[in-house]
């Protein structure tokens, strides 16, 4: 194996909606159990809410919604990454945070793969593992608004 | 840390009498005491509920300090208003050189000092001001002299500090502004009708010439009139919390007063309640409280179902926060006895907002709302309270923008503009029939074509149809359970596109119509794919949910069988 040659990169993963997500260890600050939250009128469904994490404001993010996957009821959503986009503050809610993978970037495998639409938009590729495939996320995407504008309101 | 900076700053002024500072040291600085204030507030706050501590004297000793702190940080900030004022003599000089006009430039109270961030953003709307008074506001020599004033023109700019605002006045002694103009061109821009602008006192005209879009200048010149007018010089001082005014007489010049907050970073709100949530106003915008009561005061009365506040023979438009931002029980009363409505200003526009309760006013430090977010037109802002936790600011123009888009969007002859509670704005909206007789609808906007493909064409797949459509296999679904695919024919199509290049195919029977209408839902409904009913044209209509079909079709089995089992439930 010529491992030593190979580029490496370290994911946090991250399980919502009982799929294994990758989010590059680079951009994830902590991890935290989020208080109660400030309610977003208006807002799109993804927002979960507005927090004061140690006098900033941090936006949080239900993955479940923003990635459209189906909620597993009974699991809690309890649990926050805490990531920085564009200076702003976000928590992206989510069911577990597993363990820290260093992954070879060959085992990357591109987007023409067979994800749903919603998944497909934020993805960076997926890796194969022994027993399961993590989607690994592009955090950009994830946190950039819509461009059809998808905030504000429905009706209007 | 911010204590700590001061001093250094202080000592370093003494050293050499002045020292240059970048400014985003100033403004880390100012941040800092913004947190410390917050800080502060909070402190108070837990005090509140503990009665008799040690802690009471030196908690109040750090509030007198963080006060006074706050005030000479602010003062670090401050520029005399004379900076972008320099400018302007030489300006007027090169106007009245290409005009042929003798203009005089007196400028008074050029040591107004105010926040360094709101001299950079009045900079603009103030030469453009000058610009205007010089081109439209003063007469030619020749007219002045027909009209028997003095040959030179004045333009004045004064400004002073009054109360916690800063007051801008700029006045000239042209020939005021044409009411008859502004009147007519009031009522062609459908602002006003006729009829409402024969009741209208002459500065309520005037204000006009704040509204968007609002030009009476024919002529566009090199110096003025180029589409960026008043409208725009009122959204800048807006912005920043500012008030502006006109007042002016035929013949005997205009005058433009201009009230600015004294800092950006802190401000003052009132924090309300509704549906179990806070949200801070800005105090500037809060004209009054008042609370309903039985027998006098404030009465709140309903013209075609909006609710409008009377108060002292003034009509004002009324609206329930909760309706607003559609949150609480959906229990809308705004007339309810002993409700309180805040009575709020923002530009030319007053309005009642009905609020639950009201807690207090409390000194804020504004931060930007996230990116996330910014697309809600009713916020300005959030900001963290002296509890610890977030709220969020509403911003007056937002809210008038929301009350008021429904009046605009129609013709100006139907109603007084201002009474249409939150309805919806009319739109385009597609009727059409599938699998039942009754009539069902979705916005035209959501549609990107309508086309009629030949049914034998359909392919049906083991449990889809699809369809050749402009190079692609376009997957196809039928808007109702119950439909029956045909086989021959002619089968009409709502293609919806899925992401750009994509698209699918909505299966319908007949299209029935495009109406322009409003799509108000009344009835909510629980069904996957149907988002509600809604009277469109007199008639009720179910109003499907295209965004439920679009997942359908980008294939979610689950999903599909639960419906097809529903559907035959």
């Amino acid at each position: 194996m010529n491992a030593a040659m190979q580029t490496f990169t370290e994911y946090v993963t991250v399980t919502v909606g009982g799929q294994l997500f990758g989010l590059p260890i680079s951009r994830v600050q902590d991890v935290f159990v989020p208080g109660p939250a400030t309610v977003v009128p208006l807002a799109s469904p993804e927002i979960a809410g507005l927090l004061n994490v140690r006098g900033r404001i941090l936006t949080l993010i239900d993955m479940w919604r923003r990635l459209e996957v189906v909620a597993h009821p009974g699991k809690g959503r309890n649990l926050a990454v805490g990531v920085e986009h564009k200076g702003e503050s976000y928590g992206l809610l989510i069911e577990q945070i597993g363990e820290v993978l260093n992954l070879p970037a060959a085992c990357l495998n591109g987007g023409s793969l067979n994800l749903p639409q919603s998944l497909a938009r934020v993805s960076a590729g997926i890796h194969r593992m022994k027993d399961k495939l993590m989607v690994v996320l592009d955090l950009d995407r994830v946190l950039d608004p819509e461009p059809g504008g998808k905030a504000g309101m429905a009706f209007r | 840390l911010a204590v700590n900076q001061s001093t250094d700053r202080s000592e370093g002024r003494i050293a050499s009498g002045s020292i240059r500072l970048s400014i985003s040291a100033l403004d880390h600085l100012m941040t800092m005491v913004s947190e410390l204030v917050l800080t502060r507030n909070q402190l108070i706050e837990i005090m509140r509920r503990h009665q008799d501590t040690e802690f009471a004297v030196p908690l109040q000793r750090l509030s007198h300090i963080t006060a006074e702190l706050q005030e000479s940080v602010l003062k670090t900030r401050m520029q005399p208003i004379g900076n972008i004022w320099q400018k302007l003599p030489r300006i007027v000089r090169d106007l009245s050189a290409e005009l042929n006009k003798t203009i005089d430039l007196e400028l008074a109270g050029a040591e107004t000092e105010l926040d360094r961030q709101l001299i950079d953003m009045i900079k603009d709307p103030l030469i453009h001001m000058v610009r205007n008074a010089a081109d439209h506001g003063l007469e030619t020599r020749e007219q002045r002299i027909a009209a028997g004033k003095p040959e030179r023109g004045i333009i004045k700019l004064f400004a002073c500090h009054e109360g916690g605002h800063i007051l801008i006045v700029i006045s000239d002694d042209g020939r005021g502004l044409d009411i008859d103009r502004i009147r007519a061109k009031a009522v062609s821009l459908g602002l006003v009708s006729e009829t409402e602008c024969r009741s209208l006192t002459e500065s309520q005209i005037q204000r006009f010439i704040f509204a968007p879009g609002f030009s009476t200048a024919d002529m566009i010149t090199s110096i003025s009139g180029r589409g960026i007018g008043m409208d725009v010089v009122r959204a800048n001082i807006d912005k920043i919390g500012g008030t502006i005014d006109v007042s002016s007489s035929r013949g005997g010049g205009t005058l433009f007063t201009i009230k600015i907050p004294l800092t950006l970073a802190i401000v003052s709100a009132v924090i309300v309640e509704a549906g179990g949530d806070r949200f801070a106003i800005p105090q500037p915008a809060v004209l009054e409280i008042v609370r309903l009561r039985h027998d006098c005061g404030p009465r709140v009365e309903r013209i075609q179902g909006s609710p409008v506040l009377r108060l002292r023979e003034k009509l004002l438009p009324l609206v329930d926060l909760r309706s607003l931002l559609r949150i609480g029980d959906g229990e809308r009363d705004e007339t309810r006895r002993g409700r309180l409505i805040v009575v709020m200003q923002a530009g030319m526009q007053s309005f009642g907002l009905a609020v639950d309760g009201v807690s207090g006013t409390e000194e804020i430090v504004v931060k930007p709302l996230s990116a996330k977010l910014q697309g809600i037109t009713v916020f300005s802002g959030n900001t963290i309270l002296g509890d610890g936790s977030v709220i969020l600011i509403l911003d007056p123009n937002g809210v008038v923008q929301s009350i008021c888009m429904p009046s605009q969007a129609q013709p100006p002859s139907s109603q007084s503009p201002d009474v249409n509670g939150e309805q919806p704005a009319k739109q385009s909206i597609l009727v059409f029939r599938a699998g039942s007789p009754s009539l069902k609808a979705v916005p035209l906007s959501a549609v990107t074509r309508l086309e009629e493909i030949d049914a034998a064409t359909i392919e049906v797949l083991d449990d889809r149809s699809v369809v050749r459509y402009r190079g692609q296999l376009m997957p196809l679904v039928p808007v109702s359970g119950n439909m029956h695919i045909k086989t021959e024919g002619i089968q009409p199509l709502l293609v919806v596109s899925v992401d750009g290049d994509r698209f699918m195919g909505l299966l319908v029977d007949a299209i029935v119509d495009i109406v322009e209408d409003r799509l108000a839902i009344e009835v909510v409904s629980e069904r996957p794919g149907l988002l509600g009913s809604a009277v469109i044209n007199t008639r009720a209509v179910d109003v499907m949910d295209v965004g439920y079909f679009l997942r359908l079709a980008q294939g979610k089995p689950g999903e599909i069988e639960a419906v097809s089992e529903r559907v035959a439930a």
